[in-house]
This record gives C-alpha cells, sequence and structure tokens, in this order.
C-alpha cells in the first residue's frame, strides 16, 4: 500500500509517464465507441448503458472510499439527489435537463456539508452508519413528501436534447454515458495526482501521520465527500431522461451496496477497478437471469468468493505498475544502475591512462 | 401523558429485541472490528427455522405450548449460534487477513445468501408467514394503558439474557480473553490466548442472542418474512453505535434508546417517518457524543 502511495507521489502525472495505460484507455473508449455497431439489440444496449451509469457512480464512490478512505454506504443518495432534481425542476418548471445539472450539483454539494461537516471527524465506523442514515432519510423524504410524487415518483420526464440533437433511445444514452464516464476517469486520475488526492492518500493509508505532516484532514475528507457527491449527482442528473420516471426503489440502500461492491470488486482506488467492477456487478445478475430467482443468491455467492480469493479486488490499484514499469524500463531506462555516491571525474578520467 | 406512556413502553419492548441483536452486532466488532452485516439475517434464518420446527411439535400440544416454545427456543438459539461459528469459520476465518471493506463486502455477499436462500426454499418463500405460536392477550393495565405479560417476559428474558453476557464478558476468565482479544489480538495469541476458540465463542454468542430474539419476535408479531433480518440488523447496528458499539451495556442502552425514539417519533410523526427520526436522532447523538453514550476509548484509532 505505502509503496503505491511513493511511487504515485514520485511521478507528476499517470497520464503523461503511463503511457501504456492512456494506450489501453484509448484503445477501450475506441472499443466501447463501437459496440452498438456491433449489436442493434435493444436488450444489450440497455444493459450496456445501465452498466455505464454504475460505473459513473462506483468513479465517483471510488473517491470517498477508495482514495480517501471514508466508508461510505449511502452514496445513491447524490444519486437519488441529482435526478429527483432534474426530474422537479423539468416536469413541474419545464427547465430544460441540462439546465438542471448545476443545482443538482448544488443541493448534493449542501447535503454533503450538511452530513460531512459534524460527521467526518468521527471514527469511519460511525461515519458508515451516518452515511448509511443520510441514505434511508434522503429515500424515505422522496417516498413520503406529496411534492416529489410518493411511492410513485416523477414520470413523463422530458427528452434530454443537446444542441439540438434530440437523445432518446438506448444507443444515444449509452453514448451520453461513455462521454460522462471519459470525462469522470479523466478528471479521477487529474485528481489522484493532484495536491488534493495525495492529500487523501495520505489520510488514507495513515490518518495520523497525515495529521502531523500537516495535511488538514476533515478540510480534505470533506473535499473527497463532496467531490464524490457531485459526481453522483451528474450521473442521476442524466439518468433522470433516460429512465423517464423515476421513483425511490431505485434509490435505496441496495443501489449504494451496489456501488459499494463495484468499488470493492473491481480493487479499491482503482480507476480501472471501478470500471471493471461496475460492469461485473451490472452484467452477472444479468447474465444469471435465466435462474430468476436464484440469481441473487449465485451473486452473492460470488461476491462471497471474489472476496476471498483477491481481498484487494480484482485490479487492485498498482496492478498496471508491474507491465507499465517493465515496458517504461525496456524502452527508456536502459542505463545501468549508477552508484550512490558518484566518484570525482578527474578520478574517473585518470583510471585507464594509470600505470604506464 | 397516558399516550406518551404507552409509547414509551412499547418502545422498551421494541428495544428490546433491538438490543439482543445489537449485543450480538457489537461483540463481533468489538473484536474483529468488523460490522457483520449478515447477523441480521442469521436472526431472519432463526425465526424461519423455528417456525419450522414450532409448526412440527406445536400442534396438538395446547397445554404444553409454552414449554414447548422454550424447548424450541433453546434449541434454535443452540442452532443460530452453530450457523454463526459456521459463517466465521468458512467465510470470517479464512479472510483474518484481508482488509476490513473486503471483510464487509463478504458479509454483505453472505448477507444475500441467506436471504435469497430462504427465499428459494419452497416451503418458506417471499410470502409472509404466520408464526405458529401468538402471543395471548391477557395481561395487566396500568392506568388505562394495557399490557400484556408477554411483553413483559420479553422484556425480562432479554434484561436476564444481555445481563448474562455482561457477566460472562466481565466475570470470567473467558471474558478475559475475549476484552484481551479485542484489545490487541497478537498480544493476546503470545500469551497463550486461543484467539480462534475465543471469536468463535463471540460468534457463538452472537448468533445465540439472535435467535433467542427471533423466537420471541414470531411469538410477539405473529408473522416472519424473509426481509425482516435487514431492517432488524439495520436498527440493530445503529443501536450498537448509539451505545458505544464494542461495549455491551451500551448496546442494551442503544437498543432501548432507539426503541423509545422509534416509538414517541411515530407517534408524533406517523409512522412512515420512524426511519427518518431514528436517523436524525443518532446524528444529532454522534454529534453531541461522538463516542456513543457509554463509548469510553475515545480517541483510540480503531
Amino acid at each position: 500500500m505505502s509503496q503505491n502511495l511513493v511511487a504515485a507521489q514520485g511521478r507528476r502525472s499517470v497520464l503523461r509517464t503511463k503511457w501504456p495505460q492512456r494506450t489501453a484507455l484509448f484503445v477501450l473508449v475506441v472499443l466501447a465507441a463501437l459496440v452498438p455497431h456491433m449489436t442493434g439489440n435493444q436488450y444489450y444496449l440497455s444493459v450496456a448503458y445501465q452498466a455505464e451509469v454504475l460505473i459513473c457512480l462506483a468513479i465517483g464512490l471510488n473517491i470517498v472510499v477508495g482514495y480517501c478512505g471514508l466508508l461510505d454506504l449511502g452514496f445513491a443518495a447524490f444519486f437519488a439527489i441529482g435526478a429527483y432534481t432534474t426530474g422537479l425542476l423539468s416536469v413541474d418548471r419545464h427547465w430544460t435537463i441540462l439546465a438542471t445539472i448545476p443545482p443538482g450539483i448544488a443541493i448534493a454539494v449542501i447535503c454533503a456539508v450538511i452530513i460531512g461537516l459534524p460527521t467526518l471527524r468521527l471514527r469511519s465506523d460511525y461515519l458508515a452508519v451516518v452515511t448509511l442514515g443520510f441514505g434511508l432519510i434522503i429515500q424515505s423524504i422522496a417516498t413520503n413528501l406529496n411534492q416529489t410524487g410518493g411511492a410513485t415518483g416523477i414520470y413523463g420526464i422530458p427528452i434530454l436534447t443537446v444542441g439540438g440533437i434530440v437523445i432518446q433511445t438506448a444507443q444515444s444514452f449509452y453514448y451520453v454515458f461513455l462521454i460522462l464516464l471519459v470525462v469522470f476517469v479523466f478528471i479521477s486520475f487529474r485528481l489522484r495526482n493532484s495536491r488534493i488526492g495525495r492529500a487523501w492518500l495520505c489520510i488514507r493509508e495513515d490518518e495520523d501521520a497525515a495529521q502531523a505532516m500537516g495535511i488538514k484532514i476533515h478540510r480534505y475528507k470533506l473535499y473527497a465527500y463532496m467531490g464524490g457527491a457531485v459526481m453522483g449527482s451528474v450521473t442521476g442528473a442524466l439518468y433522470a431522461p433516460a429512465l423517464t420516471a423515476i421513483s425511490p426503489p431505485s434509490f435505496g440502500f441496495n443501489e449504494s451496496l451496489l456501488i459499494l461492491m463495484a468499488v470493492a470488486i473491481g480493487g479499491m482506488g482503482s480507476v480501472w477497478g471501478a470500471i471493471l467492477g461496475g460492469a461485473i456487478v451490472v452484467i452477472l445478475p444479468e447474465a444469471f437471469r435465466q435462474f430468476s430467482q436464484a440469481r441473487l443468491l449465485i451473486f452473492g455467492a460470488m461476491l462471497i468468493i471474489i472476496m476471498m480469493t483477491r481481498p484487494r479486488g480484482l485490479f487492485p490499484e498498482g496492478a498496471f505498475k508491474g507491465t507499465a514499469t517493465r515496458l517504461r524500463e525496456r524502452f527508456n531506462d536502459r542505463a545501468p544502475p549508477r552508484p550512490l555516491v558518484a566518484p570525482p571525474e578527474a578520478a574517473v578520467r585518470d583510471a585507464p591512462s594509470e600505470g604506464p | 401523558m397516558e399516550l406518551f406512556l404507552n409509547e414509551l413502553a412499547n418502545g422498551l419492548f421494541v428495544g428490546a429485541f433491538f438490543a439482543l441483536v445489537a449485543v450480538g452486532y457489537s461483540m463481533v466488532y468489538g473484536i474483529l472490528r468488523l460490522i457483520n452485516f449478515a447477523h441480521g439475517d442469521f436472526f431472519m434464518v432463526a425465526a424461519f427455522v423455528s417456525y419450522t420446527i414450532l409448526g412440527a411439535v406445536a400442534v396438538g400440544h395446547v397445554h404444553m405450548v409454552w414449554f414447548t416454545v422454550i424447548w424450541v427456543g433453546l434449541l434454535v438459539m443452540l442452532l443460530t449460534g452453530l450457523l454463526a461459528v459456521l459463517a466465521n469459520r468458512l467465510i470470517y476465518h479464512p479472510m483474518r487477513r484481508a482488509a476490513l471493506l473486503s471483510l464487509m463486502i463478504a458479509a454483505l455477499g453472505l448477507s444475500q445468501v441467506l436471504e435469497n436462500g430462504v427465499l428459494n426454499i419452497p416451503s418458506w418463500g417471499s410470502a409472509f408467514l404466520t408464526y405458529p405460536v401468538t402471543s395471548p392477550a391477557n395481561g395487566f393495565n396500568v392506568g388505562q394503558s394495557h399490557f400484556t405479560w408477554f411483553q413483559l417476559i420479553i422484556v425480562v428474558i432479554s434484561g436476564l439474557l444481555s445481563l448474562g453476557v455482561y457477566l460472562l464478558v466481565s466475570r470470567t476468565l473467558l471474558g478475559k480473553a475475549m476484552r484481551a482479544v479485542s484489545e490487541d489480538r497478537i498480544a493476546a495469541a503470545l500469551m497463550g490466548i486461543n484467539v480462534d476458540l475465543v471469536i468463535a465463542v463471540v460468534f457463538f454468542i452472537g448468533g445465540a442472542l439472535a435467535g433467542a430474539a427471533a423466537v420471541m419476535t414470531g411469538v410477539y408479531y405473529g408473522q416472519i418474512n424473509y426481509l425482516m433480518g435487514w431492517t432488524v440488523g439495520l436498527e440493530a447496528f445503529t443501536a450498537a453505535v448509539l451505545g458505544g458499539i464494542g461495549n455491551i451495556g451500551g448496546a442494551v442502552l442503544g437498543g432501548v434508546v432507539l426503541g423509545i425514539a422509534q416509538s414517541v417519533g411515530t407517534g408524533w410523526f406517523g409512522a412512515e417517518w420512524a426511519l427518518v427520526v431514528t436517523f436524525v436522532v443518532l446524528v444529532l447523538l454522534l454529534w453531541l457524543r461522538p463516542t456513543g453514550i457509554l463509548g469510553e476509548r475515545v480517541a483510540r484509532r480503531m
């Protein structure tokens, strides 16, 4: 763990120096962009964009849990805040969908501060309960208030248009979420290698040491919580028009768990892991759909097996480091190891001509 | 005032259930630092197992019914304890060196397996099942409030069981070993304590208490469902944190406080806000007293 931290600090930018990772990202995006052309099946496409939505959420939660080490059990609350803000503003007040994103972000950040400010000082187990409670409260409010449509939720959410392009089919939503996904991945990598990102990793590795080094741990924890909240809210805002109708059950504790599972299965702190984990969490239960009732049973069992055999996740932080380092060494760093203290130049020059 | 008294008493009964489940949560947490999300589902499985056993033996024993309930209850406590020990042995024990979050995800996986396992057993399934034995309505009056004898029995049994566990932990050699393992597992092992055995015992006690709570819940509420463990687990966990997690007295107190808060809150705001009231109370309490009501180990890094 701490080796990764040192390695991360040594590198200025993951994207700049880790070119294999950058290439992999590019290839993946191109491949992902081609998926709708390979299959016209609406069912596959809708599963695919739902996987993208979960991946977006997992990347958001990865900032909170993976980078900063805060256990958040109510992440779906921010997803709900984004979706409901969009739903209410677009249906009742006839705002365009894109215009509803900033208020959604604002509300999510305000909620993150209200919940985070008093509780981020607590031990992380207590934080888990408070976030769990926050998730349930948001769901409860959505269920019980008349303004949010109660248990039936909000329906008839208008069509999303971006600059005159109408986004309505599963295929177009697939592209929307793909773009969002790439943006989130980029932000995550940049944050990871920024001053804030290093502070987060320090807090995760050793809170006391981080504090001793002068990191304002409460402030940085709050930043992480807010960062996750923003990503959750934006994803929710775009998910609402994709569903056209939203209701409280979609934003409950199970959703929070699913996102957390995605992060943990993929590998904590790793953006690649979040992508893989999100895909697994959505696609695996769908693949077992033929077993109908037993599919969650199988899913639960697989979860246990994955955690027992690969407790750090399938794709943990630094999984790429081996490959990347090897490749870089092959191409760049062929120079033989230097001695710790270089000998004086004169001695080196004079050495061969010794003893005529 | 009468109404308030009634709600207070009602909260006490609900709190008694919470307390029993919360003690199990709290003990496992105290020793492994693991939030055992499957604990609520041990409770649920216990309710179903007792449902089947009672259904098979209680029919026709009208006079002996309470005797039957008692021995079935003890049997179910034993079985649930063994289920918890088994879960520990098969899942948590091999993962002892893994990160806590991995352990918690595995616990969530186990919770899914138990819930959906019960769902897939033909005679159990997803419906609300009527418990074979229900509590009699006769009791006594305090003022204008009516309480049944069974409600009194629940509080007494919960109190006795919690007291027993408290005495076990605070007065016996085994309890001393538990506290030592909880304090520092490696040092405890070096002192010759059989850490694995201690952990197994803790799981057994937690499971057994959940089993007792399950039988009483079944008799008191009269129906069971495969999702019942989820809510109770959540509330018991909250209760454990409320009282100061890892602390047995705290778990009991947290259970009672939570039960009363829920009951009074429901009376004031309506049943649909019960959960909100619960968690608002929790956040306020944690804000004012970050270690829980009885939490002692204040600034310790866990």
